[in-house]
């Protein structure tokens, strides 16, 4: 079971719906679309060979200067079968005007507080969740806080410029 | 002038008290919220259940979290990397010296720097006495938690000789930010070491007396056999990891499927439980402490000769003793403090089995000083998830129990 077979099988199952194919680390990622996410996680979870059944990590990632609007978010699902020690990455982009994508939660039930993390910090919808409220921040914040535009020094500070103190 | 008596308040036997109701007051099934927290003495940090009760049994439960939340993801996007060990430190704040290695290997991974044998070795030895002072912890507590107090004090000196050694190692106690990105800021020192082959030879003494104490204890077992069990299946759904999830029956060890700093070179055994109930909880972590011993046993044993730091210029801080001699050295010094120094563009997920289970780095960097994004797995953070149905139909007493078993840790919850 090597990255290769399984984004082969991949391209067989969902043709043009995964694109973007890459191995940094040796971890194969790839992206998808958010109509596809789902039937992704449902066909590696249940595939008899792959058991690729455990929900690592699921974040959000804010990238604002992309020229391409549609991909301003991303939504990043990593997952490990535990079977054969195999690890994958899948993203899924999406423009800021139409932040939704369904819930994961229908196939990990680990996913439900992650899909809370990544509304509360980026704003992503996940539709059909069962309960999609803040979850580390307080109820009545107005903003997303990990979106890029939010700076972390106050900055009307002039002391600590970018240059000196910042990224 | 007549009075009126009102004769309607008057009762068969004619006194003034009011007539009987024609129903007695009903008597609906009515259940009680109970908040177990933010500040309850068994939730060891500060998070919150709000618990319907009917009667003692638990019918639902729901978490708020968030108490202590300190936005380490947001503040690691504007610190150089050597600068965010001080954050993982605050994690999960019982074995941090794992959090701060497994944020170095994330980013030796992603420059790609080969750690020496030596360096490798103490780590191992430093991670496997945080997995005890850990797991000495969440088991002495569950012991107090039930009502015995002496196992707890028992143990606790033995934590308290670990923070000496650390306290030797790195000049740090709790939060200890140990080591560097490249390797240990300092060697093993003579004391160090015999610290360590101090704490070897009495340690195992003292953990067979707390086994003695608590393994077949009638009463203890009693209280924590079957309660809060959790299937296997379940466990994985609901992304357990770490000694929870073995106590569940499924062996998955990050440091045996994927070795990380050389635990391929050392001899230890994964205990898996049954049912995962709170009894193979604490078993697993009783045995899990016999490993760890046994691993620090054998690095301390064939711990290799050599450097303790990798040569890696640009990214290990010089001795401090070398940048006031050696001009390379104050260069280094300076554009690794002053962040000149800038990191490949890559994606790197990386994960060490920490004290709770999978403690995972996603580490984007876009070529700056800084990561671009940083998400910290936080395996308490993800188990949490499944306390209410853990809970649900048992007693507010086992709930406790049950929270105590987990080892949730506040700051690893939050992060």
């Amino acid at each position: 079971m090597t990255n290769e077979e399984v984004a082969k099988d991949l391209i067989r199952q969902f043709g043009e719906d995964v694109y973007d194919f890459d191995d940094p680390y040796g971890m194969l990622t790839l992206s998808t679309t958010r109509e596809q996410i789902i039937p992704i996680l449902q066909y590696l979870n249940a595939h008899p060979i792959y058991q690729i059944s455990f929900l690592t990590t699921l974040c959000g990632i804010h990238y604002p200067d992309d020229p391409n609007p549609e991909r301003e978010f991303c939504v990043v699902y990593q997952l490990h079968s535990l079977v054969n020690n195999f690890r994958i990455r899948i993203k899924v982009f999406l423009a800021e005007a139409d932040l939704h994508i369904p819930t994961a939660t229908t196939v990990y039930l680990s996913a439900n507080w992650m899909e809370r993390e990544t509304y509360d910090f980026f704003g992503v919808i996940f539709d059909g969740h069962p309960k999609l409220t803040r979850i580390l921040n307080m109820e009545d914040m107005d903003y997303f806080p990990m979106r890029k535009q939010y700076p972390l020094e106050d900055p009307t500070r002039e002391d600590k410029i970018d240059a000196l103190f910042g990224r | 002038m007549s009075t009126v008596l009102d004769i309607s308040n008057k009762n068969a036997a004619g006194s003034d008290l009011p007539a009987k109701p024609e129903e007695s007051v009903q008597y609906v099934n009515e259940l009680t919220t109970l908040n177990l927290g933010p500040t309850h003495p068994a939730t060891h940090g500060i998070f919150q259940n709000i618990l319907q009760m009917d009667g003692e049994k638990i019918v639902s439960g729901e978490q708020t979290i968030g108490y202590i939340h300190r936005a380490f993801e947001k503040i690691a996007e504007r610190r150089p990397f050597y600068q965010i060990t001080t954050l993982t430190d605050r994690m999960n704040y019982c074995s941090s010296p794992i959090n701060n290695f497994g944020w170095h290997m994330t980013v030796e991974k992603l420059l790609g720097v080969t750690v020496p044998k030596r360096a490798e070795y103490i780590r191992v030895i430093m991670m496997e006495l945080a997995r005890i002072a850990d797991h000495l912890i969440c088991n002495g507590i569950l012991g107090v938690d039930t009502g015995a107090f002496t196992g707890f004090l028992y143990l606790f000196e033995e934590r308290e000789n670990i923070y000496e050694i650390y306290e030797e190692v790195c000049g740090a106690r709790l939060t200890t930010n140990m080591g560097r990105i490249g390797g240990m800021e300092r060697d093993l020192s003579p004391e160090a070491i015999r610290k360590i082959r101090a704490f070897i030879k009495r340690f195992p003494p003292i953990m067979r007396e707390f086994e003695k104490l608590f393994n077949r204890n009638r009463i203890f077992m009693d209280r924590i056999i079957d309660v809060g069990g959790i299937t296997a299946e379940r466990a994985l759904n609901y992304g357990f990891t770490g000694p929870n999830l073995r106590a569940a029956g499924v062996d998955y060890d990050v440091r045996v499927m994927n070795p990380y700093s050389s635990y391929q070179d050392f001899e230890f055994d994964i205990p898996v439980g049954k049912s995962g109930d709170t009894y193979d909880r604490f078993m697993v972590r009783n045995e899990e402490i016999w490993q760890s011993l046994r691993i620090v046993e054998q690095a301390l044993e064939n711990l290799p000769e050599g450097p303790y730091f990798a040569d890696a210029p640009a990214y290990y801080l010089p001795p401090k003793k070398e940048v006031y001699r050696n001009m390379e050295a104050l260069i280094y010094h300076f554009k690794i403090v002053m962040g000149e120094i800038d990191a490949p563009v890559g994606e790197v997920y990386h994960s060490v089995e920490g004290g709770n289970g999978e403690l995972g780095f996603y580490l984007i960097s876009d070529g700056g000083r800084a990561p671009y994004r940083l998400h910290f797995r936080r395996p308490s953070f993800i188990y949490y998830q499944a306390y209410p149905e853990m809970c649900v139909g048992t007693t507010l007493s086992d709930a406790i129990v049950i929270m105590s078993s987990l080892n949730v840790i506040a700051g690893e919850l939050d992060s």
